[in-house]
């Protein structure tokens, strides 16, 4: 399963990097008189309803949807771990504060949330990337208050304070290296999430603007064309499907290599 | 028991009015102006200026959310922008249609999926096993909005086995199950993934307890013990994880109501937006957040009278 993901997860990324030289057409550029042709020789995947080629859109969706990972990711590991070491190792106040606050944050579904931010900003990649940090904020935070709660009182930590290391040498030296761990798998293991999330709004039409490929907006031109041709609507689900899959089977091996305790909760 | 429960309530709500201050605060939070955004380009300054007091933009915070409540508590969501109706009543005549989709989500799941992860356990490490593994972790990883169109495109368009769009006649029982069937199923797939992983991992752990080689070692039938015995204590950790399930159900039911062309809450706050009527999206919000959050209260305060050891979280 493991070996699957990996290659399913280099071969999106390979896509996305890649993109302009595996295929050669333009993503953007409109041939209404190709619309809707199957998969061929010509076009891999076939042609969208403006006679795009669906494969380049597909590899450049990609970039997207990988752009929106990293960057997510990394900014709601840098937020999960500034809340997480605040509530872990400051005072209780503190602590309760913003376990309310993250609590507050999770009792939002993810769907809806998006929904009520777009009203406000209206749709934008910037859009997409604020909702998924808001969405995995909350996990990333706590794990990061339980590692820290639990190594607040370890031995190490202790002799450190009592030499008079500062908080931040206690943070940034001590703490932190020995909770990254778990929370790197964590991580790998929310990309699935992240991804869909993106496409998911992509799809309702609350992130990217056309005619920038996403996968999300892929399909839905699929699904509004849907019984014009199968074609582009399959090509949207795939990458995603492929996406999701690999990552989730590379995530789940790695983390039963690594930790097998850290079950995750749905 | 009762402190618990009192206790655990007294969370909720406590958490429920935080979010919705959040939900208020945003508009405040995010740069830009909301008039702007909310009536379009083409609205002039004086538009924008009589939609703020309208909306009570121009208010300070504190006094927004200090109104908001007043009116929340009261029952007044706000009114419709589009047909000038209350918000509440608008959404409580497309509430129904989300929550049957939501419980035949959950029935497909669990017909579904605890079936599974008990096959599972019991022939544990055969090939089925691991099929049934890679089939859960799969159903988990692939988002249900994909579900939803290429079923839609199998089933639907290809073989034409169900119909495509809306919720069935109005009445007619049979003909509105039929319409829900696909739908449905593209909500609760994921869930079955779920279900299968902590059944298996449950039931692991059940049937290897000393009650159950005693029962074994009296004559019992396998089956007599996997489901009148094993599966009963097993059900536990599904119930509390259900709750947490109902929010992924709620944002899967509007990517299905949308596919699928179905009335129902979901799709009511996508037109909204798309129709920039705010008071509906953010009513309609109010509604299913607190509807979350009152299902995981519900998985809670259940787990916690099935299993005295939860109360001592708090």
């Amino acid at each position: 399963m493991g070996a699957l993901g990996l290659a399913l997860v280099l071969a999106v990324v390979f896509g996305a990097l890649f993109a302009d030289v595996l295929s050669h057409y333009n993503p953007i550029k409109l041939a209404v008189r190709d619309r809707f042709l199957p998969p061929g020789f010509e076009h891999l995947l076939g042609t969208d309803q403006l006679g795009r080629d669906l494969f380049a859109r597909v590899l450049h969706g990609g970039r997207i949807a990988l752009w929106v990972a990293l960057v997510s990711t990394s900014m709601g590991l840098a937020g999960g771990l500034v809340l997480g070491m605040a509530a872990g190792y400051g005072p209780r106040w503190l602590d309760s504060l913003l376990i309310l606050l993250l609590d507050a944050l999770r009792s939002f579904p993810t769907v809806m949330l998006a929904l009520a931010l777009v009203t406000l900003v209206g749709p934008s990649l910037g859009a997409v990337v604020l909702v998924v940090v808001l969405a995995i904020l909350p996990s990333y935070a706590r794990v990061v208050r339980a590692q820290t709660l639990s190594l607040k009182s370890a031995e190490f930590v202790l002799s450190a304070r009592a030499l008079g290391a500062p908080v931040t040498r206690v943070l940034g030296f001590h703490i932190l290296p020995n909770i990254i761990g778990p929370l790197l798998i964590l991580v790998s293991m929310d990309i699935p999430v992240v991804i869909t999330i993106e496409a998911g709004m992509s799809f309702l039409g609350l992130g990217v603007r056309p005619p920038t490929p996403s996968w999300g907006s892929i399909l839905n031109d699929g699904f509004a064309f849907i019984r014009e041709s199968p074609w582009p609507a399959i090509a949207g689900g795939l990458p995603i499907i492929v996406a999701t899959l690999g990552f989730t089977f590379l995530g789940e091996t790695l983390r039963d290599e690594f930790d097998p305790k850290l079950r995750r909760e749905p | 028991m009762l402190a618990y429960a009192l206790k655990r309530t007294g969370l909720a709500v406590i958490i429920t009015a935080v979010a919705l201050i959040m939900l208020i605060s945003m508009i405040q939070i995010i740069p830009g102006d909301p008039a702007a955004v909310l009536l379009g380009p083409l609205a002039s300054p004086t538009m924008r200026a009589h939609f703020r007091v309208e909306m009570g933009l121009d208010q300070p915070v504190v006094i927004q959310i200090a109104r908001f409540f007043g009116r929340v508590v009261t029952g007044d969501l706000g009114t419709d922008v589009l047909t000038n109706r209350p918000v509440l009543t608008t959404v409580a005549e497309q509430l129904p249609f989300t929550l049957a989709l939501i419980a035949m989500g959950i029935v497909w799941s669990a017909a579904l999926g605890v079936p599974m992860g008990c096959y599972a356990a019991i022939h544990r490490g055969s090939l089925i096993d691991r099929l049934a593994g890679l089939l859960s972790v799969s159903v988990i990883a692939v988002p249900s909005f994909v579900i939803a169109i290429y079923s839609l495109l199998i089933f639907s368009v290809a073989l034409g086995w169900f119909p495509t769009i809306g919720a069935g006649e109005n009445g007619h029982l049979g003909d509105q199950l039929y319409h829900l069937v696909l739908p449905s199923l593209a909500v609760g797939l994921g869930w079955v993934g779920y279900l299968a992983r902590i059944v298996r991992a449950s039931m692991l752990e059940v049937l290897g307890e000393n009650h159950i080689r005693m029962a074994r070692a009296f004559g019992l039938s396998e089956a007599t013990i996997t489901y009148k015995y094993a599966l009963k204590i097993a059900i536990i950790p599904t119930v509390v994880v259900l709750g947490i399930g109902i929010g992924n159900m709620i944002s899967g039911a509007v990517f299905a109501e949308i596919v699928f062309a179905r009335p129902g809450v979901g799709k009511l706050i996508y037109d909204s937006v798309v129709t920039r009527n705010y008071p509906v999206v953010m009513g309609a919000v109010v509604v299913t957040t607190g509807f979350y959050v009152l299902c995981t209260l519900a998985a809670d305060l259940t787990a916690a009278w099935l299993d005295p050891r939860v109360r001592q979280n708090l």
